[in-house]
């Protein structure tokens, strides 16, 4: 791999800072808007009406007393809308896969599938009418039987979620080495472990939102998504809507975490109500529509095997996840478990690893990508592995990590997969950890506490993420084939007073881009980054883009941006040169001017060459057209692999099974800092999503498909008082894959935690007799494992 | 949030709201702090006709310590019992309700008379042997601790009263612990326990009561517990093996956080340590 030229002749004002964010004081006084905050003349309101059943059969819906009640303006079932172009889009398609797809309309026709089906919906002049109408909305169903367990699913007579497949498999997939069970079979050692990833929400603070607004051939759509342009694409092709009649906006977002990357039923649903009736329709998703309707993630069982040398070298990797799809394949249901296979490897060197997945239907609300998306689940795999193999081989737990670690000068690195891992070093940050926290302590800690009844234990996370979405010669036909690539755009305009504005394709909910792709611009521009509006989310400006997610808005985005930036400097320099009679290439950033290397009294501010460009462009070198604005399209040559280490501390009551966290530190490398607060905000918001799932949340159905985690009482999302305070630092290794040397940290801290707190648990309970457990790490689950261990009752 | 539709009205007198309680019949609810009843409606599992705002009727507030006993206004709001000093075993309990936004609002005489078994103050009250004063049309009236509760969310208290006061016995001479076991601090307690401990002038158990929180459809005393210990001594071992005892009696309802069994253990080892704590040898 060919290392990316780097332009060092910017300024490093802001680039490394910890600048504040340039969002907040909108967000923190209330000023922002989201699509909750907005109206229309004519608006109707929407309420939905969903099933209370896990799979029935609708034998007839009645809608006579919702449209009786005054202000109910129409109610719609799946019926009325025959004339949509197809059901909502799945965007796998790996050439050679059969996938059975059932279709997933954005109302249920003839049979609902999970809890909170959409069967009508009711259009009201007000919201409060609008519920109270959709509750007059009588519906007769048929129940039958419901599949809920994805390991007896496949099982001949196993009740079906789509009957009229005739299985419950949605389809098979693998990748890494055939050679897989010769090399298991030649292993001195074999570890197998059966690990549970369990399901959970994504729960941005701002449900979903859609407001639609068709009017004279035109919609414009108003939503709460991370992928506007996705969402622009699939309405055009599902209303039968050429593209540009579209107009697709994300206004705020308050979060996003994966349960906004998506093409939603609601989103189609509200644009062909407001098409039918020519009016505006607002639909704002509740808490409890969201715990049962916004896509899930996770929920995936593997069984793992690790093989190894006597003396620790790890020889094999096999993983066979059978993953919950839930009722319908989403927009990248299918993908989510895939993409753990290419960082199957973790961060070792193993010579064959191989992963096996089989995707099953269940009646569940369907699963999707939640922040990390199939690399937590392989991450927890590998690493909760890894401690188990140290134990049965009698090494220290970081002895044989750092015996099995890809060497730091092996970059750029291919694995057994074929993935090219592009940078790391893994030693180092492994190093850097232990200057925070010194697991002899910890150990020698732990007699005087179980004294006091408390089991303290210490877990680690050595580990790497593929992030980046997504080149395209390796996700793409010439690759893996998975599905296209996704590369990102940019436009940047220097207005004739020198202000900058910036448009992205990405579409960022809250990181904090708009402050950290300033930066990155202000630099190279020699301006103050309050000068550079970020402006995203709206397909009806700037170019086309493909959205936030898979940490991709830095190294993808602003990789971008940054080379949007780089063709204006290289016209200003061109300018400059050319008015003061110099070389465009000793034309240097300095103290926010244009200067002429070794003449720093010839120089021109950033203003003066845009007033030169907009207004007088006769004195531009022969042939420039006007103006200063570039347009970039990006397409990565691979992607990026931030990497790191974790450690966790635990206190386990011994009488309770109680787990708190008590310390947590985290080394990240995620390359240069742009701005290490927003970093460590990434982190420590990564981290608590991976403690809550380690330790608080699980998305749970009884075994009818009822839902029984649908609030937040149920659904316990950690507080600030459940989690210790963070511990972080940094290393930082370059990529070589952009000139920024960027990777991704948005989803690294819920890659790897929940191994770390899991091992922790497993430390903290080997005196107890307990050698493994899964999450949830539930009081009552620790309590029984240590009972259980003890050979029966407390 | 989005209730059913309900009329409202905020009585600006006791008399007015029995009248209105009275006259909106057997779906009116009264509204003090409102933070267990809105939720259920929110939820669409309430449909009130009618809600009788207690929060601009006089009298309904303050703490005065009188006879041995404080006497609480009906709508003294959570936030007020962490505030007050020297409220012992009450303001530790009122401390650890729910969160911040919740004791900021919540009352005490909304919680007791909403009579949720996995609430805390009517575990407080049953252990302290208080009682609650209720006003009906035919004036007030006084109903012990032990008689309040009957039944999931279910009370002694007529649809047509309202309860004005709580007497909560000052409980000198005892020693108290608490223990609620949570899975994150704003939830509700899988098993909560209050125990008071008075000890006699030979350091023996004089007097002893514990009661437990979320082990059955009402607050349950821990009887079996209280007779190994009244009268006996108070040391380590005897604590221990009362504590043993602590489930006898109890019927605790298995949730998500926690089966029947784990709630037994629970019960055990809090009872345990509340005991060590009110004996003062934790």
């Amino acid at each position: 791999m060919s290392t990316v030229a780097k332009d060092d002749r910017t300024q490093k004002a802001s680039v490394g800072t910890s600048l504040r964010r340039k969002e907040d004081p909108r967000l923190i006084t209330g000023r922002a808007t989201y699509v909750d905050d907005l109206d229309a003349h004519g608006l109707l309101h929407a309420a939905i009406v969903r099933s209370p059943e896990a799979h029935a059969k609708i034998v007839s819906i009645d809608t006579s007393a919702a449209l009786e009640r005054d202000d109910v303006v129409a109610v719609y079932t799946g019926a009325d809308m025959a004339d949509l172009g197809g059901p909502l889009p799945c965007a796998w398609a790996p050439e050679g896969i059969e996938v059975n797809n059932p279709p997933h309309w954005p109302l249920a026709k003839g049979t609902v599938k999970h809890v909170g089906d959409p069967v009508a919906i009711v259009l009201c002049e007000d919201r409060y009418t609008a519920v109270d109408a959709a509750e007059d909305v009588f519906v007769e169903y048929e129940p039958l039987p419901v599949c809920m367990d994805i390991e007896t699913a496949l099982d001949e007579g196993a009740p079906l979620a789509h009957p009229e497949l005739g299985t419950n498999k949605s389809h098979d997939w693998g990748l890494g080495g055939e050679d897989i069970e010769e090399a298991l079979a030649n292993s001195e050692v074999v570890v197998e472990r059966r690990i549970v990833n369990h399901r959970i929400s994504g729960a941005p603070i701002e449900p979903r939102g859609v407001l639609a607004d068709y009017r004279a051939g035109s919609l414009t759509l108003h939503s709460s998504t991370q992928v506007p342009h996705f969402v622009r694409l699939f309405t055009a092709l599902l209303l039968g809507m050429s593209e540009e009649r579209i107009r697709v906006i994300a206004p705020e977002v308050g979060g996003g975490f994966g349960a906004k990357l998506q093409m939603t039923g609601e989103e189609l649903l509200c644009a062909w109500v407001s098409k039918q009736l020519a009016r505006p329709v607002k639909w704002i998703e509740t808490r409890s529509e969201h715990m049962a309707v916004c896509h899930h993630g996770r929920d995936q069982i593997a069984t793992v095997r690790m093989g190894a040398t006597r003396d620790g070298k790890i020889t094999a990797l096999h993983a066979r996840i059978i993953g919950d799809m839930g009722a319908y394949l989403m927009l990248l249901t299918p993908t989510i478990p895939a993409l753990g296979a290419f960082v199957m490897n973790g961060v070792y060197d193993i010579p064959v690893v191989r992963t096996d997945i089989t995707g099953v239907f269940t009646n569940r609300c369907a699963t999707d990508a939640i922040r990390g998306a199939g690399r937590p689940e392989a991450t927890h795999m590998i690493e909760v592995t890894i401690d188990q193999l140290a134990a049965e081989l009698g090494m220290d737990r970081l002895e044989l990590r750092r015996k099995n670690f890809i060497p730091k000068e092996n970059f750029p690195a291919e694995t057994a997969v074929g993935i090219v891992y592009d940078s790391g070093d893994y030693a180092g940050a492994l190093d850097k950890l232990l200057e925070h926290i010194d697991p002899a302590q910890v150990e020698a800690e732990k007699a005087a506490l179980r004294e006091k009844g408390i089991l303290r234990g210490i877990g680690f996370s050595t580990y790497t993420e593929i992030c980046g979405l997504a080149p395209s010669r390796i996700t793409g036909p010439a690759g893996f084939g998975l599905q296209t690539g996704l590369w990102e755009s940019a436009i940047v305009r220097v207005t004739v007073t020198g202000a900058v504005t910036v448009y992205t394709g990405t579409s960022p909910p809250g990181q904090g881009h708009e402050t950290t792709m300033a930066q990155i611009v202000a630099d190279k521009l020699g301006v103050d980054p309050q000068n550079v509006e970020i402006l995203h989310g709206d397909t009806g400006t700037g170019a086309m883009g493909l959205g936030t997610y898979g940490s991709r808005s830095t190294a993808v985005g602003t990789e971008s941006i940054a080379r949007a930036t780089d063709k204006v400097v290289r016209k200003i320099r061109e300018i400059v040169a050319h008015t003061l009679e110099a070389s465009p290439d000793d034309i240097d950033v300095m103290d926010g001017k244009f200067v002429v290397r070794g003449s720093p009294d010839k120089a021109m501010a950033l203003a003066d060459v845009a007033g030169m460009a907009h207004v007088r462009p006769e004195l531009l070198p022969e042939g420039m057209e006007p103006a200063l604005e570039e347009t970039s399209f990006y397409d990565p040559q691979n992607f990026v692999f931030p990497f790191g280490a974790h450690a966790c501390v635990i206190d386990i009551e011994e009488a309770t099974g109680k787990a708190k966290v008590v310390r947590y530190v985290a080394v990240d490398d995620c390359g240069p800092a742009i701005n290490p607060m927003l970093i460590d905000g990434q982190v420590h918001g990564g981290i608590a999503q991976a403690i809550g799932q380690a330790l608080y949340e699980h998305v749970a159905y009884d075994e009818d498909g009822q839902l029984v985690t649908g609030t937040f009482v149920d659904y316990a999302l950690p507080t600030a008082a459940e989690l210790p305070m963070f511990e972080t630092d940094r290393t930082e290794t370059p990529s070589p894959v952009n000139t920024l040397g960027v990777k991704g940290i948005g989803e690294a801290g819920t890659i790897a935690a929940t191994p770390a707190v899991l091992n922790a648990v497993i430390d903290a309970l080997r005196p107890t007799g307990v050698t493994f457990m899964d999450m949830p790490l539930f009081p009552e689950a620790i309590w029984r494992a240590m009972t259980d261990a003890k050979g029966g009752a407390a | 949030m989005i209730p059913p539709e309900f009329d409202y009205t905020a009585p600006t007198s006791l008399d007015e709201a029995l009248s209105a309680l009275k006259d909106g019949g057997e779906d009116a609810k009264l509204l003090a702090g409102g933070h267990s009843l809105i939720p259920l409606m929110k939820l669409r599992l309430a449909a009130p006709s009618l809600l009788v705002d207690l929060r601009h009727v006089p009298g309904l507030g303050g703490i005065q310590r009188e006879n041995g006993s404080f006497r609480v206004g009906a709508m003294t709001r959570h936030v007020e019992l962490q505030n007050a000093g020297e409220l012992g075993v009450y303001q530790r309990v009122a401390t650890l309700i729910a969160d911040q936004q919740v004791r900021n609002r919540g009352t005490i005489g909304g919680s007791l008379a909403h009579g949720d078994s996995a609430s805390d103050l009517p575990t407080a009250l049953v252990a302290a042997e208080g009682s609650v004063t209720a006003t009906g049309p035919d004036g007030p009236r006084e109903i012990a601790a032990g008689d309040l509760f009957l039944d999931y969310l279910t009370t002694s208290l007529d649809p047509e009263e309202i309860v004005t006061e709580v007497r909560l016995p000052a409980l000198e001479g005892y020693g108290w612990g608490y223990r609620k076991f949570t899975r994150r601090a704003e939830d509700w307690a899988m098993v909560g326990v209050v125990a008071l401990v008075k000890k006699g002038a030979d350091g023996s158990c004089e007097d002893v009561r514990v009661a437990f929180t979320n082990m059955g459809s009402t607050p349950l005393r821990a009887t079996a517990t209280e007779s190994a210990l009244r009268g006996g001594g108070l040391d380590a071992d005897a604590i221990r093996g009362a504590a043993m005892q602590a489930p006898e009696g109890t019927d605790p309802p298995a949730d998500r956080n926690a089966s029947a069994d784990y709630k037994r253990h629970l019960a055990r080892v809090l009872t345990q340590q509340a005991l060590e704590e009110a004996a003062g040898i934790a």
